[in-house]
């Protein structure tokens, strides 16, 4: 307890002031305040596309914020680049991770910075004693002279973390950094974030998982919709509490009722396996119903929604489309028999970005809209028209490139290209992700519209009201196994974390799932 | 001043190339007074032909965001056949020219797609190889037509037109057109401007691929063909560093070496370009050298045009 309370009384070592950050039309962060004190762990919470990244990425000198200030041990600065920042001792630590594989793990330590000797030569001696003592520190097992490729992602890591400590720094921002670990990997980063503390240097940390933070940090702050909506001491709330600061209102934006009047089988998995992917899955989607598909990244959600459409090949159980065994030989397969997916992440797999809005939005329909190979435009165009008025995407004509809309707008392009095909299951992987608040309530609507007209829908999602708003079952998946399955309309959200943190089982809670 | 971006930027409007081509025109005509007139103009549009056509293929091609290095190569092949298979029938020689073409391309294509090595390298291969069979088949040796109706086709001509033009801008029709109206071309398209979103759209990518690989190995054979008939005869080392000249007027043309990007008028723009610059130099009498010199400047100029004109906040790399 003295520590918290020496925290409390301790100067903030960074502060950042009504930060307003405004990108064409959209505003991602209204007046927000956060400040870090030397020697804490502040976490910073909030949904996808809530703020935190941008935030962050102001911090660090990536975006100049429109209004603001950002105030560094008591000195009002402006960071132009990423290079003055980390030069002022402000480190990011990235989700994705920024090595160079085929260099050493010394060389990667000191990229930009290699210790050199007289004839600007490489200072190899110095280079490998110097990242020796930083690996140390870290506790790391592995040599200076391995090669990054030869690592594993969780060591990767490390070797992210060591870049940041050549520079004493002052604040350590770690975004989602567990994402890509596995459980026994986790105790060595608490270990080095208590580490860093201990030495006074000031951490943001940026997770979903309720477990992580309220092991580690001593304040959370929260943003939602690019407003801060507040900050609370860890060891005064709940978890409850603070998911509740966390969706606030975007839960009750979503009216739309769900279906109710579900067909036969549309879908039907069992015992899916793909080896080191998934193990022993199983599950229904009925026709016109909308199963949501929870948990955490990693889980091996999206990895069975590609087996599904044909991108893996499964090595044991089966998949059966209404009523007959299938295993796709090729996504043309899968497309031509009625599946459509939509991908997780529309820039890379979605869309073709640099093509228009009308050519995107009939690609998986190319044969419906041409007759001996030759497109029929006046067809094309009323497609686009049809789709555009229904779902009501923003864009100023058919000729804009899709690369320019919003990522709402995208989205719904995404969902029209599927539609188009008429599939007989529409799979929807984190189908809001990074999307505002307005389009997420539209396409939340959307979904269930489609699943009343009898669609059989699967939503992949990792946020809890999406899962919870939208469907009418709730299968939850924890390393590559489905841990439980529930009525979504009767569960508690401590029920679903636990059963995607892989604490269900035996657990009393886990008995009142239907399975 | 937007407004004059926009225009320049091509989109719906004129491509920058076709500004360059224009500029050109005027140029030349206005330093030298043989240039503008039936007879010349006819003859650029023969000695373009060559290049065009190859550049019709390497568009589709480079548009998947592949490329083919091998195109030289296979017009010395083809044009060879085609003269050396002579004493079998003209038809026969024509015809098997052809589908060594065909053939090259879809080897070049099976392997892209099957093995997913990049096409650089395959085609890199190929042309080493292929050209290594032209001299396996010639033993080193020239060969001359002896069939007469061959060598009076390169020459003849419809009306005013010689044959060789009117063929390359009808093929540039049709390319353009399956290009622009086609579902083929549509993937294309798709398949080098995002080949994941390409296959999860259901496209078959390979099978997209090794189609506009075999495109280009016919235009490739079809070049080597027509070549001949204008020379009456075929060399070994027929086609050298074409590949070179194709990609540089299809990269003039505007489309991008990343694929995903660009169109057959543009290539037609590229082409016209350097057949214009080589043909006015030449009556300005501009000394040869100089000429691959301003070739070389201009191309570099131009894209750096284009990518100002296309990302205005572009300076090149930082730091």
């Amino acid at each position: 307890m003295t520590a918290m309370t020496q925290n409390a009384e301790a100067r903030p070592v960074l502060e950042l002031v009504d930060i307003t950050k405004r990108f064409p039309g959209v505003v991602a962060l209204n007046k927000v305040s956060f400040d870090v004190r030397p020697g804490e762990v502040h976490a910073l919470l909030g949904e996808n596309g809530a703020g935190k990244s941008t935030l962050m990425k102001v911090l660090a000198g990536k975006h100049r914020p429109n209004g603001g200030k950002i105030i560094l041990e008591d000195e009002e600065r402006v960071f132009d680049t990423p290079k003055e920042a980390k030069r002022s001792g402000i480190v990011l630590i990235h989700q994705e991770q920024s090595l160079v594989p085929e260099m050493s793990v010394a060389e990667n330590i000191f990229l930009g910075s290699t210790p050199r000797k007289w004839g600007n030569r490489v200072d190899w001696k110095r280079l490998h004693a110097d990242s020796t003592e930083i690996l140390e520190r870290l506790k790391c097992d592995f040599s200076s002279r391995d090669l990054v490729s030869s690592l594993s992602i969780a060591k990767k890591q490390m070797v992210e973390i060591a870049r940041a400590l050549v520079f004493t720094p002052k604040i350590v921002v770690f975004d989602e950094p567990t994402a890509s670990l596995t459980d026994h990997e986790k105790p060595v980063l608490y270990d080095v974030i208590r580490n860093l503390q201990a030495q006074g240097v000031g951490i943001v940390y940026i997770s979903h998982r309720m477990d992580e933070i309220f092991q580690l940090s001593q304040r959370i702050s929260v943003l939602r919709d690019g407003e801060y909506t507040g900050t609370v001491n860890t060891a005064e709330t709940d978890e409850e509490s603070v998911t509740q600061m966390m969706i606030g209102r975007s839960l009750e934006l979503d009216h739309a009722s769900k279906p109710s009047e579900f067909g036969g089988p549309m879908l039907e998995v069992r015992g899916l396996t793909v080896k080191g992917v998934c193990s022993d899955v199983s599950f229904t989607v009925r026709k016109g119903e909308i199963v949501g598909m929870y948990g955490l990244v990693g889980a091996g959600r999206s990895e069975v929604a590609e087996t599904i459409f044909g991108l893996r090949h499964y090595t044991a159980g089966e998949i059966r489309l209404d009523g007959q065994v299938v295993d796709f030989r090729s996504t043309h397969d899968a497309v031509t028999s009625g599946i459509a997916l939509v991908p997780e992440d529309r820039k890379d797999q979605g869309l073709v970005l640099g093509m228009n809005c009308r050519d995107n939005m009939t690609l998986a329909g190319l044969s419906t809209v041409s007759s001996f190979g030759f497109m029929k435009s006046r067809d094309e165009r009323a497609v686009y028209d049809r789709y555009q008025q229904a779902m009501k995407i923003k864009s100023p004509s058919w000729r804009q490139r899709v690369g320019n809309l919003s990522g709402g707008n995208q989205q719904k392009i995404v969902i029209g290209k599927w539609l188009h095909t008429h599939p007989r299951l529409l799979i929807l992987d984190e189908p809001t992700r990074g999307i505002d608040v307005g389009s997420k309530a539209e396409i939340h609507a959307l979904i269930k519209e489609l699943a009343r007209s009898g669609y059989a829908v699967l939503v992949i999602s990792s946020e809890m009201p999406e899962v919870l708003g939208v469907s009418n079952r709730i299968i939850a998946m924890y390393d590559g196994r489905v841990t439980a399955e529930f009525d979504a309309d009767n569960v508690g959200e401590d029920q679903l974390v636990q059963a995607i943190t892989g604490m269900t089982g035996s657990t009393p809670q886990a008995a009142g799932a239907v399975v | 001043m937007t407004t004059l971006k926009s225009f320049l930027r091509g989109g719906a409007f004129i491509q920058p190339i076709w500004i360059f081509v224009i500029a050109l025109f005027v140029f030349f005509s206005l330093m030298s007074e043989y240039f503008l007139s039936l007879g010349n103009i006819n003859n650029i549009l023969v000695q373009t032909s060559t290049i065009g056509l190859l550049a019709l293929g390497m568009t589709y091609v480079m548009i998947n965001g592949n490329i083919d290095l091998s195109v030289g190569a296979t017009l010395g092949l083809a044009a060879s056949l085609a003269v050396g298979l002579q004493p079998l029938g003209l038809t026969v020689a024509v015809l098997a020219s052809l589908a060594a073409g065909i053939v090259i391309g879809a080897i070049n294509g099976l392997i892209v797609w099957k093995t997913g090595v990049n096409a650089f390298i395959v085609t890199l291969g190929a042309m080493i190889g292929v050209r290594g069979l032209i001299f396996v088949y010639t033993q080193e040796q020239s060969f001359y037509a002896s069939n007469f109706a061959f060598v009076d086709f390169g020459a003849s001509t419809i009306g005013p037109f010689p044959v060789l033009a009117i063929i390359f801008l009808a093929c540039t029709l049709i390319m353009h057109l399956v290009l622009k109206k086609t579902g083929h071309g549509r993937n294309t398209f798709a398949v080098g401007g995002n080949p994941e979103a390409a296959m999860d759209a259901g496209i078959r990518i390979g099978r997209n691929m090794l189609i506009n690989f075999i495109i280009v190995g016919f235009f490739a054979a079809l070049a080597g063909v027509l070549l001949a008939t204008q020379m009456g005869a075929s060399t070994p080392n027929l086609g050298r560093d074409y590949e070179l000249w194709t990609i540089t007027a299809v990269v003039l043309g505007g489309t991008k070496l990343t694929g995903g990007h660009g169109s057959i008028s543009g290539t037609l723009g590229g082409v016209l370009a350097i057949g214009i610059l080589r043909n006015g130099m030449n009556m300005m009498q501009v000394p040869a050298f100089y000429v691959l010199v301003i070739l070389g400047a201009i191309l570099i100029t131009v894209l750096i045009i284009d990518q100002r004109l296309n990302v205005p906040t572009a300076k090149g790399v930082r730091a």
